[in-house]
């Protein structure tokens, strides 16, 4: 009698607080907001398969025990449309936010979700960046819901720059990126790092094209061409770097790539063998990383015909769960606070998620475009090709000053 | 040199594949006076026919196929939809092609997929048509297909060797829309059939009375036009990319062709498609702003001026929008386009 009594209560206590502890089995709902359709709808499917795959692998076996489901949302790569999306998800209780494609559409959704938790308290969402780079989002509007787990432009161009310094080939650089946020925070970095680490470097062109239209990028090629640039850094993905490299070959282009998103959809076809040992990609993962995630790639490839280049999913719900056992909860809120700070482990080594700007610190691979071989086996697109490590820059190197000034709840 | 024989080749092909479609329209605009929405919708639709024929019958018969595919839609259309409508005026007429553009768009995301579709051209156009040798000593050269490597690397470190290779597709596709004009000028020039569709275009009463079929002719018109789009569509699809949102980004570029052409004016809208071909993609090698012509013409320019976004615009950032501000300069000062006859 008297134990049905305390079952009793622990139920009700239980069921008074659902958000108050993480219970094993319990089913976190993450809303996946990026491009379905569209020029850039290639890369969120693959994303999209990702993440799902991803938590299928952590749903098997997590420290929070509990089962996570991505639904997805196509935002057709518009900020409006997102946030329409993001509405959808928060109307089914999903409290959990994630998008990475494109920062114009990171940007809006990180305003969106500090004036809603302003002014929903305790419905608070929290918006997990899988890959927008924009180095703002982490300083002049850092926000305490957002976490980013890609490294932000500022981390990338340092350590691809880092790399550049000791290429005494390269003499004369062309700046080509898409005409949003992104690109040009990538042109900016670049201009500052380069002039700071190799003076001697020109720059001798720098072009804005619009994100996700140009069809053919021929006319862009010639003037790269004219302007006699031996080196192209372009921070474009999707369509936009598969487009590029496409018209690169056709146009008889013989420079070389430093790139962040060689990797990502499309881009693998489009240069095919072309481009060999041309083509680099500063990225915090890449095919060959080997140990379970290997077997994961292979796992994948086989069931879907893909390639996992958005290795930072697999880091959101790792942290995710290391923080819900942390808080014992999946109140937002609570796991917010335990993921700041939050040291983990992943494919690459150990990471951090930095608390005073939710940046996470992590190491860097620059990869080059070659064929596969024993040692660097993951064809990929089945081009037969790989992107092969050169250099690994530990979290340090890439690391950035932040000058976000955090404002915290409570 | 070379860079600006290759950018004219570029423009100049772009503004082909944009007068096989123009054409269409343009005849279809001046015959029945309807300007036709869901124009674009059958550039699309012979995309992706082609496409589909493509791995089952190969590239070539996919060239034939579709277009004819895409002509005899285009003619049910007009049968069936377009003629019932006429009788109500041109805003339904209007209406019913903007509406088809929609539903096509639909049926094609249902049917292929939102994503693009991997169309491949055949291997015979696969490498480089020529390729231009720019030596610094010995000056331009030609040579037909790929260049050796040897050819494109220079034995002395002062001698510059730069190779541009220029893609077949490209030129089949300038090829096959010269040819598609020369047929479609001696069909209407040289022909009965093409004095029917003359005379049917200013005088149909007339024609009729005559003894001749009009709304058949009519109907034919449509069908060749769209058929016109259609084989632009296996074409573009092939060399650029074959996706959902291929119809929407040349539909309003030939609309910008027509008018500035001149409604209804096949030499203008040739002319158009070409100009506005060409400065799209010379545009794009432009990096002038207002500011650096402000600092050229020797005027001060204030620091903080210096940073203002709308000064440091160059020609290159907006060139794609350059065809809607021709489209809205010519509408102010020439209503009639270029080669146009009637005042609208």
């Amino acid at each position: 009698m008297k134990f049905t009594h305390k079952f009793i209560a622990t139920a009700a206590l239980a069921m008074l607080g659902t958000s108050a502890f993480a219970q094993a089995g319990e089913t976190v709902k993450i809303a996946w907001i990026d491009p379905l359709s569209g020029l850039m709808a290639p890369v969120g499917s693959n994303q999209l398969k990702t993440f799902q795959f991803f938590a299928e692998k952590f749903n098997a076996n997590n420290p929070a025990k509990v089962k996570f489901e991505i639904v997805g949302f196509d935002n057709k790569l518009s900020p409006a449309e997102s946030l329409n999306a993001m509405q959808a998800a928060m109307d089914q209780g999903i409290r959990y936010i994630s998008q990475g494609n494109g920062s114009s559409v990171a940007g809006a959704i990180i305003e969106a979700v500090n004036k809603h938790n302003e002014r929903n308290p305790g419905k608070e969402v929290i918006f997990l960046n899988h890959s927008a780079v924009d180095p703002d989002f982490t300083n002049s509007k850092c926000s305490f819901w957002h976490f980013r787990f890609d490294a932000d432009t500022s981390m990338k161009i340092e350590a691809m720059t880092t790399f550049m310094k000791d290429k005494t080939d390269i003499k004369k650089v062309y700046l080509f990126n898409q005409n949003y946020s992104h690109g040009h925070q990538v042109a900016k970095y670049a201009k500052e790092n380069l002039s700071r680490k190799r003076p001697d470097i020109q720059i001798v062109g720098e072009d804005l094209h619009p994100l996700a239209q140009v069809r053919d990028f021929s006319p862009y090629i010639a003037k790269i061409k004219a302007s006699g640039a031996d080196t192209v850094i372009t921070g474009n993905w999707g369509s936009d770097l598969a487009l590029l490299v496409k018209a690169a070959n056709e146009g008889g282009y013989t420079g070389k790539f430093y790139t962040y998103y060689t990797g990502v959809s499309g881009t693998p076809t489009a240069l095919g063998k072309n481009g060999e040992g041309k083509v680099f990609q500063i990225s915090y993962g890449h095919y060959n990383m080997g140990g379970q995630y290997q077997k994961w790639m292979d796992e994948f490839n086989a069931k879907f015909k893909d390639d996992i280049y958005t290795f930072s999913m697999a880091n959101i719900l790792n942290s995710l769960s290391l923080a819900m056992a942390k808080a014992k909860s999946t109140d937002p809120v609570k796991v917010a606070f335990a993921l700041e700070g939050l040291k983990f482990q992943s494919f690459a080594g150990e990471n951090e998620i930095r608390k005073s700007d939710h940046q996470m610190q992590q190491t860097m691979f620059l990869t080059v475009w070659q064929k596969a071989d024993k040692k660097y086996p993951y064809s990929a697109e089945n081009t037969g090709m790989t992107l092969a490590p050169v250099q690994k820059y530990e979290p340090y190197v890439a690391s950035t000053p932040t000058s976000c000034q955090m404002k915290r709840p409570g | 040199m070379e860079f600006f024989v290759i950018s004219t080749l570029n423009g100049l092909s772009y503004g082909l594949l944009l007068f096989m479609l123009s054409s269409g329209l343009t005849l279809i605009f001046s015959m029945m006076g309807v300007l036709n929405f869901a124009h674009a919708s059958f550039y699309m639709i012979g995309a992706y026919i082609g496409f589909t024929l493509n791995s089952v019958l190969g590239f070539w018969t996919a060239l034939f196929v579709a277009p004819v595919l895409a002509g005899l839609l285009g003619a049910f259309f007009e049968k069936f939809c377009l003629r019932r409508v006429h009788k109500f005026g041109h805003v339904p007429e209007l209406l019913i092609t903007f509406g088809l553009s929609y539903v096509v768009l639909e049926i094609v995301q249902l049917v292929w997929g939102r994503t693009a579709v991997e169309f491949q051209p055949p291997m015979v156009l696969q490498g480089p048509a020529f390729t231009l040798i720019q030596n610094s000593v010995n000056g331009l050269s030609l040579v037909w297909g790929a260049a050796s490597p040897e050819l494109c690397q220079a034995a002395d470190v002062a001698v510059r060797v730069l190779c541009s290779p220029f893609p077949a597709t490209r030129a089949f596709m300038m090829l096959v829309a010269v040819s598609m004009m020369f047929g479609l000028w001696l069909l209407l020039t040289k022909t009965r059939v093409g004095l029917v569709i003359q005379a049917a275009l200013t005088h149909p009463e007339m024609v009729e009375s005559l003894g001749h079929n009009v709304p058949r002719v009519f109907m034919s018109v449509f069908g060749v036009g769209t058929a016109l789009a259609g084989l632009a569509g296996v074409i573009g699809g092939s060399t650029f990319v074959t996706e959902p949102a291929m119809a929407a980004t040349v539909g309003s570029v030939i609309f910008v062709v027509v008018v500035v052409g001149g409604m209804g004016s096949l030499a203008g809208a040739f002319l158009a498609s070409l100009l506005i071909g060409i400065v799209q993609t010379f545009a794009v090698a432009l990096d002038y702003s207002v500011l650096s012509l402000l600092q050229n013409m020797g005027i001060a320019v204030g620091v903080a001026s210096q940073d203002n976004a709308l000064l440091k615009l160059t020609i290159s950032q907006v060139a794609p929008i350059l065809p809607y501000l021709f489209l809205v300069l010519i509408l102010i000062f020439r209503p009639r386009g270029l080669l146009g006859k009637r005042e609208t």
